[in-house]
């Protein structure tokens, strides 16, 4: 059946001002017979259209949305439809593990002369957003109270609980120690299960250093603050990932930096340690080895198997080796650039998109908008500027819905595609435990699919695949409407 | 004899149903699905698992919610004449009848906190009153410390009645309920519960060993003093909050936490316009909670933002309150993603020596 004879839907179309309003228009002067559902936005050029404009109208009621620009190679400023094209491929890919049918969205060229192809391209997705049912209200979806079934697979023997370089690392940084501003490590906190960073700047702070399962904190994160001053910092696997992409974009500087790296042999997942313990007044013990955690906790002998209590994400982590290091300290496998796999994202995997709706929806509505995922990850540069905080524009409502608290952590996976190495600082910090970090791991294998394999944080010299563009795109394909 | 009752453990479901009958909302803590379990106050149907755990997350949403409407308005301009514009402005508050069950006497306190700037300051804040007189607190003693909570130091304990209408114990078979005030003493004599008798001696000596099972509290009598001291050392707070990555998981989490922030959102046509007045959580740990209109910020570092959180839990706020605004549920030391202990930025205000102490030592 025609879409002119149905009931409207809401359909929003950002149209760049050149090609596909022009297009448009033509269709218009011709009297092309078109549907009318269709919204029009009109922007200066598709490179204009923030992947968040789709994602807000879709979280907002549109059932669905469509971007039209110049074709390829024929953009008015030269070059803006080729990262629009990026940004676009990723954001159709990313929309799924949302729950969002990515049928809702599509992207196309229109230029100025073709105003049949205009008519054929309003008719073709109205039908199809006509085809599908009407877009499920966020708020009126059922929540899915699931809990994550995680299976893992054990890459490489961790080598948790092995210290015998601690001394030979105090020994490194006690020699560089004179000409550094301050040391980035970790000390022990409140107790022996809990670590926080340290900044060491003495011989008093060196002998407090604290490097194990426990030090769960990505200290990169601190780098751009010492900008301009020499700093020394203790990194494994995942966190030198963060620190070359911090790098590759300029946010810090090589020749500032010494990098004692160390070998890493996974961190524990501390509140789930704390769970298995329950309520305990004091820790007497630790003694941490690669097949078990022994704790003397008020009094008791605890005996836990390793294993199941480290992040889910280091146990199948086969990369135990730095990218970068002045100094490197320990034994290393020499493994840094497989894709490690992450469980929860298994796990939303095997839901339908209805499901997967339906999990944000019972999650985030306990998110309390502490924003530790953001204040933690070490590529959120923004810092104090974070558009979600911005009153204008206006990103975001003050309102604490469900709805704003997914748009908020659809901003953070968002503003992370092609840059996210993966620390899983977002989850391990999140005082709800939800599992956030699985937006994250999908956008990275979308980027993995879509640019042959590319991992943020490889190379300081790599360009991070949203900021650049290829003339022709090996991997996303014209989208013509044939 | 005394008027405490008694409730088996197995008969909370029922009890709970019952208040559901007399039109009350139940909040119970609840697990909730995700990489880790999180405990939060949720609102409880028959049937649902019954759970006793301290939750992740303080109640003090049940009378200062997240974020809320403060009034909603509207704006038509007559077409005819412009200057003529018709508003209407709808502030009615609704708040229904609610029990919060098995909160922690530090949840409780929480809200004894609350009252304070909110009921008995300048201003009587309506929206707050009229959920806080609606709410019941049933709060469960707790049987022992923990490895961060710290009620006791604060003037507290695991047993203080402060802010609660009915405490609960566990004893062996269940629970002795003792009511604190008359909306405590109405709730249980409408309740139908057996009378405890003297199993009220029984929940006595609980109380008695939750007690004895705490370390001995350092004396913080001193902080307020101490606090207002270090105030200006900004050596002190910038070695205490080096670390901080300035987000809002302490205030959030806590049960005392109190400040919010106000943003009107409209909804704008052309010869028309609506739009809401919003109240919504705010956390002093941000950098644009002080940013003023003209971009001068007076904390424009964490360590000053710091200063102001732990300053005004320990100084500011027991100068005009007469009492720490802090209960000591140790939610802001188990959920800092970096392990910031306010106990020990306490400890060491109490152990510092002002700058102007240590000149005159020098000299």
């Amino acid at each position: 059946m025609s879409a002119l004879a149905n009931e409207e839907r809401r359909i929003v179309g950002f149209l760049c001002n050149w090609c596909s309003y022009g297009g448009a228009d033509t269709a218009g002067v011709a009297r092309a017979n078109q549907p009318t559902d269709l919204r029009i936005i009109r922007v200066p050029c598709s490179g204009r259209v923030n992947p968040l404009f789709v994602v807000k109208a879709l979280l907002n009621g549109a059932d669905g949305v469509l971007v039209s620009g110049c074709h390829p190679r024929d953009c008015h400023y030269g070059s803006g439809n080729f990262y629009a094209r990026r940004r676009l491929e990723v954001l159709k890919r990313f929309l799924p593990i949302l729950g969002i049918d990515p049928q809702r969205f599509s992207y196309t060229w229109v230029s100025a002369s073709e105003g049949s192809r205009w008519q054929q391209v309003v008719t073709r997705f109205t039908e199809e957003i006509h085809a599908l049912e009407p877009a499920p209200r966020f708020e009126d979806v059922e929540p899915l109270e699931k809990a994550l079934t995680l299976t893992q697979e054990k890459h490489r023997p961790l080598g948790v609980g092995k210290q015998d370089w601690l001394a030979k690392l105090k020994e490194a940084i006690s020699d560089k120690l004179a000409d550094l501003d301050c040391v980035l490590g970790w000390q022990q906190g409140r107790d022996l299960l809990h670590s926080v960073p340290l900044f060491i700047q003495s011989a008093d702070d060196l002998q407090k250093l604290r490097c194990d399962a426990t030090c769960h904190n990505n200290l990169v994160r601190y780098l751009p603050d010492f900008k301009g001053r020499k700093v020394g910092i203790i990194v494994r696997g995942c966190e030198a990932k963060s620190l070359v992409q911090l790098l590759q974009e300029g946010i810090i500087n090589r020749e500032e930096l010494v990098i004692f790296a160390l070998p890493c042999q996974g961190l524990l997942d501390l509140p789930l340690v704390e769970e298995a313990l329950g309520r305990y007044q004091k820790l007497e013990g630790l003694e941490i080895t690669d097949s078990a955690l022994k704790l003397r906790v008020d009094g008791k002998d605890v005996t836990l198997a390793t294993a199941d209590y480290l992040q889910s994400r280091c146990l199948s982590c086969p990369n135990d080796t730095p990218v970068l290091a002045d100094y490197p300290i320990g034994e290393f496998t020499g493994e840094s650039a497989t894709t490690a796999q992450c469980p929860e994202l298994a796990f939303l995997d095997s839901l339908s998109l209805t499901e997967r709706l339906g999990f944000w929806r019972a999650c985030l509505s306990r998110c309390i908008l502490c924003h530790a995922c953001r204040n933690s990850c070490p590529m959120c540069v923004c810092r104090d500027q974070c558009i979600a905080e911005s009153r204008e524009p206006h990103w975001q409502s003050a309102k604490a819905s469900v709805k704003e608290k997914f748009f908020f952590q659809i901003i953070h996976a968002l503003h992370l595609a092609g840059r996210c190495t993966g620390c899983g600082q977002c989850q391990a910090n999140c005082p709800m435990g939800i599992p956030i970090f699985a937006l994250r791991a999908h956008l990275n294998r979308v980027i993995s699919e879509l640019f042959d394999g590319y991992q943020a944080g490889l190379d300081p010299k790599a360009v991070p695949p949203l900021l650049t563009y290829a003339q022709e795109e090996a991997n996303i394909q014209e989208r013509s409407w044939e | 004899m005394n008027s405490d009752r008694f409730l088996a453990r197995e008969a909370i479901g029922d009890f709970l149903a019952k208040l559901i009958q007399t039109g009350y909302t139940v909040f119970c803590p609840q697990k909730q699905a995700g990489v880790r379990q999180s405990v939060i106050f949720a609102p409880w149907q028959k049937g649902q698992e019954i759970l006793l755990d301290k939750a992740t997350v303080a109640p003090k949403h049940l009378v200062l919610p997240q974020s809320e409407v403060l009034f909603r308005y509207t704006m038509q301009k007559d077409s005819a004449q412009p200057e003529k514009v018709d508003v209407s402005l709808d502030d009615s508050q609704a708040s229904t009848p609610t029990v919060l069950f098995a909160a922690r006497p530090c949840d409780a306190r929480g809200f004894a906190i609350l009252d304070r700037p909110y009921l008995e300051g300048l201003f009587r804040d309506p929206y707050y009153a009229k959920r806080r007189e609606a709410l019941c607190v049933l709060t469960l003693t707790c049987s022992s410390g923990c490895a961060t909570c710290f009620c006791h130091w604060t003037g507290a304990g695991p047993s203080s009645p402060e802010g609660s209408d009915i405490l609960m114990t566990e004893i062996a078979e269940g629970f002795v309920l003792q009511a604190i005030t008359d909306k405590g003493k109405k709730l249980l004599a409408a309740s139908q519960l057996p009378e405890a008798g003297e199993k009220s001696e029984q929940a006595t000596s609980a109380r008695k060993a939750a007690w004895q099972s705490l370390e001995k509290a350092p004396d913080l009598s001193q902080a307020p003093q101490k606090l207002a001291e270090v105030f200006d050392d900004q050596d002190f707070w910038r070695h205490w909050t080096q670390a901080c990555l300035s987000c809002g998981a302490c205030t959030y989490v806590c049960p005392t936490c109190y400040c919010f922030t106000i943003t009107d959102e409209r909804l704008g046509k052309k010869d028309h316009e609506e739009g809401v007045r919003l109240r919504s959580w705010d956390t002093c740990m941000a950098r644009h909670f002080t940013e003023e209109a003209s971009g001068h910020n007076p904390r424009p570092d964490k360590a000053q933002r710091m200063r102001n959180r732990v300053s005004h839990k320990f100084s500011s706020y027991p100068e005009n309150w007469g009492a720490f605004s802090c209960s000591g549920c140790g939610r802001c030391v188990t959920h800092c993603p970096v392990g910031l202990d306010i106990r020990a930025i306490v400890l060491a205000a109490l152990a510092a020596t002002s700058p102007q102490q240590r000149a005159k030592e020098a000299s």
